[in-house]
């Protein structure tokens, strides 16, 4: 028993290991965070390290003042609410009928049809060709709420959940007269607040991070969202913005402070959710993962 | 009563079978009405931007113009598969897709399976629980800002990762703009945004397995090298194959949104994948058939590979996917 309570070699190397690996997480974004808050001559001369010299806060001003950035982040947060509102009501309606495997009119054809789309589907092009040619979504901004709006293993996660509701309780409604969409809001809902956070978040951060769709359905730069905004300012205004130059209060500001900055502005909410997104995305993942 | 009801669906069976079909039918129409209209909206989402693009499928094999329409294009058989073949670009492709596919199952697979083991053996909990928490983290990250990281950190001029390169003796150089590092920088940009978020998985499988199997092994005076090969490695194997198995569904597709923000004019020829050149052809370039073509043979070999490794592993393993 006095040799297994030694500290082995193994056990060294285990915390060494994983303590490398938070240093490897975290350190990226205290770099970030230092470089955006130090002052111009430290940034230009390259030699920060771990924490900022020479605080200042000028390049937030500036960040926070670009009207680029602002609107895409108003933008971002309409996608966000939309979308979020949109498909939670969605894929919960959904995932309820669907686990109601024998009342549900249907049930066999809906719920295949569905599945399949996990395994093929038509791909980038005729996607696009039915938003664009079909609907006529092109540069609208709905093009970038509706076509994501319901994901197949978030109904699934849905029905898994519902139908683990007790069936007594639902028939007890149902012989009070409560109808099925009565039972839901009533019954169902009111104890369901966890599976609905975490479907909202699960929603809501894909909308938040979303670069696909609204590279290719939106063209007007007034509809952007924050993402698209965040690639042409960081990853390319070396090639194509080269006359940007970014100055406050008399002093040039590099454009590498900008960069750090605008990347830190628009991860801040995700952050800053984070605590919650850990909590219910792992559960929402163990609920997926019992019933694929 | 009972014997009423029974005797009514016994006099049901006389009846031509259509009729009672017909009347459960209508029975069960009127009891699910409510369900069938809330999953009225599902169901038209998933016609309108599901079927009807896999019914789009089929503009690959015709000349498609927007101002035609589906029905007014001509047909031209397998003229954009031809093409394709013969292009200088449908080998690049398939390689640059292929090996970057074999390199994440080679590197990225791996990872989070041996996160999950080495912490799984972490006794401190609230260690454990800190290691989780940061490396959960980029997983909540969107790609832009992943991407825009390692760029920064990359850069020629400024990036920290240059000074190291520097301190070691090597000389400064734009790592992005060459394509004998996308790869690289694909695969290790991918590792530090899942390895702590695809550990779950293989975390909750790991804490499944019955201690008792430990303690009678220790009393057994097995080690704790045999241990991990005797029984945590073959209890986690059905989830490992699952995983594989989701895996190998799409060796074809490596994800869009990556590639085509790691991509740039210089590193084409490691970075060009088969959704990008769909991208570029397709949308950005309007060749809209050939695009499409290419998507295609994409989902359908992507498909058959899913069934042949399915019943490989049903075979072997008796863990399969369906």
């Amino acid at each position: 028993m006095v040799t297994s309570k030694k500290i082995t070699v193994w056990d060294v190397l285990r915390t060494v290991f994983l303590l490398l690996i938070i240093v490897s997480i975290l350190y990226p974004f205290l770099y970030m965070i230092s470089v955006s808050l130090s002052s111009n001559h430290h940034v230009v001369k390259n030699d920060i390290t771990f924490y900022p010299k020479g605080l200042q806060f000028d390049v937030y001003k500036i960040v926070l003042r670009d009207d680029r950035i602002l609107l895409a982040y108003k933008n971002t947060i309409i996608y966000t609410v939309a979308g979020t509102a949109l498909s939670l009501f969605l894929t919960t309606i959904a995932g309820y009928a669907l686990s109601k495997k024998n009342r549900l009119p249907f049930y066999n054809v809906i719920n295949s049809m569905m599945i399949a789309t996990m395994f093929f589907s038509g791909g980038m092009i005729p996607s696009y060709l039915t938003v664009v040619n079909v609907l006529g979504l092109y540069d609208n901004i709905w093009a970038v709420i509706v076509p994501s709006c319901i994901g197949t293993s978030n109904v699934i996660i849905m029905r898994t959940f519902f139908s683990q509701f007790p069936a007594e309780i639902e028939e007890s409604g149902r012989i009070d007269g409560l109808n099925d969409v009565g039972v839901l809001w009533y019954l169902v809902l009111p104890t369901s607040t966890a599976i609905l956070a975490t479907m909202g978040l699960f929603y809501a951060v894909g909308q938040w991070n979303a670069f696909f769709t609204p590279l290719i359905y939106l063209k007007s730069q007034n509809k952007f969202p924050l993402q698209i905004i965040l690639r042409q300012i960081v990853m390319r205004s070396q090639m194509e913005d080269n006359a940007i130059l970014y100055s406050a209060g008399g002093n040039i500001i590099p454009e590498d402070s900008v960069k750090y900055a605008t990347i830190f502005v628009a991860t801040a909410p995700i952050i800053a959710v984070y605590p919650w997104l850990q909590k219910y995305f792992v559960k929402g993942v163990m609920i997926g993962s019992l019933k694929g | 009563m009972k014997a009423s009801m029974a005797k009514k669906s016994g006099h049901g069976m006389v009846i031509p079978g259509r009729k009672i079909e017909r009347n459960n039918l209508l029975l069960k129409l009127k009891d699910g009405k409510y369900l069938l209209l809330m999953v009225l909206p599902a169901f038209i989402y998933y016609i309108l931007f599901k079927y009807i693009p896999m019914w789009g499928v089929l503009i690959s094999f015709q000349r498609y113009s927007p101002f035609k329409g589906f029905y007014g294009s001509p047909w031209v058989g397998l003229q954009h598969y031809q093409i394709f073949f013969k292009s200088p670009f449908w080998w690049r492709c398939v390689r640059n897709t292929l090996l970057l596919s074999l390199y994440s199952i080679l590197w990225s697979f791996p990872a989070p399976i041996i996160f999950a083991l080495v912490l799984n053996e972490v006794k401190n909990l609230r260690f454990k629980k800190l290691v989780q928490t940061v490396s959960y983290m980029p997983h909540f990250l969107s790609t832009v800002v992943v991407v825009g990281l390692f760029y920064m950190f990359l850069s020629p001029n400024t990036g920290p990762v240059q000074k190291v390169i520097v301190a070691m003796g090597g000389e400064k150089s734009d790592l992005f703009a060459q394509a004998r590092y996308f790869r690289t920088i694909y695969i290790s940009s991918g590792i530090w945004q899942s390895t702590g978020w695809g550990a779950i998985i293989y975390l909750a499988a790991l804490s499944n397995i019955d201690p008792t199997l430990y303690e009678s092994a220790t009393i057994d005076g097995a080690s704790k090298f045999q241990q991990l090969k005797y029984i945590t490695i073959p209890s986690i194997i059905p989830t490992i194959v699952i995983m594989l198995l989701l895996r190998l569904s799409h060796v074809l597709g490596v994800g869009f949104e990556k590639a085509f923000l790691l991509q740039n004019d210089a590193n084409h020829e490691t970075s060009d994948v088969l959704e990008t050149f769909v991208y570029r052809t397709g949308i950005s370039g309007g060749n809209y058939s050939y695009g499409t073509a290419i998507g295609l043979l994409t989902s359908v070999v992507n498909l058959c590979f899913l069934f042949i490794f399915n019943g490989i592993s049903r075979k072997i393993s008796e863990t399969s996917l369906w």
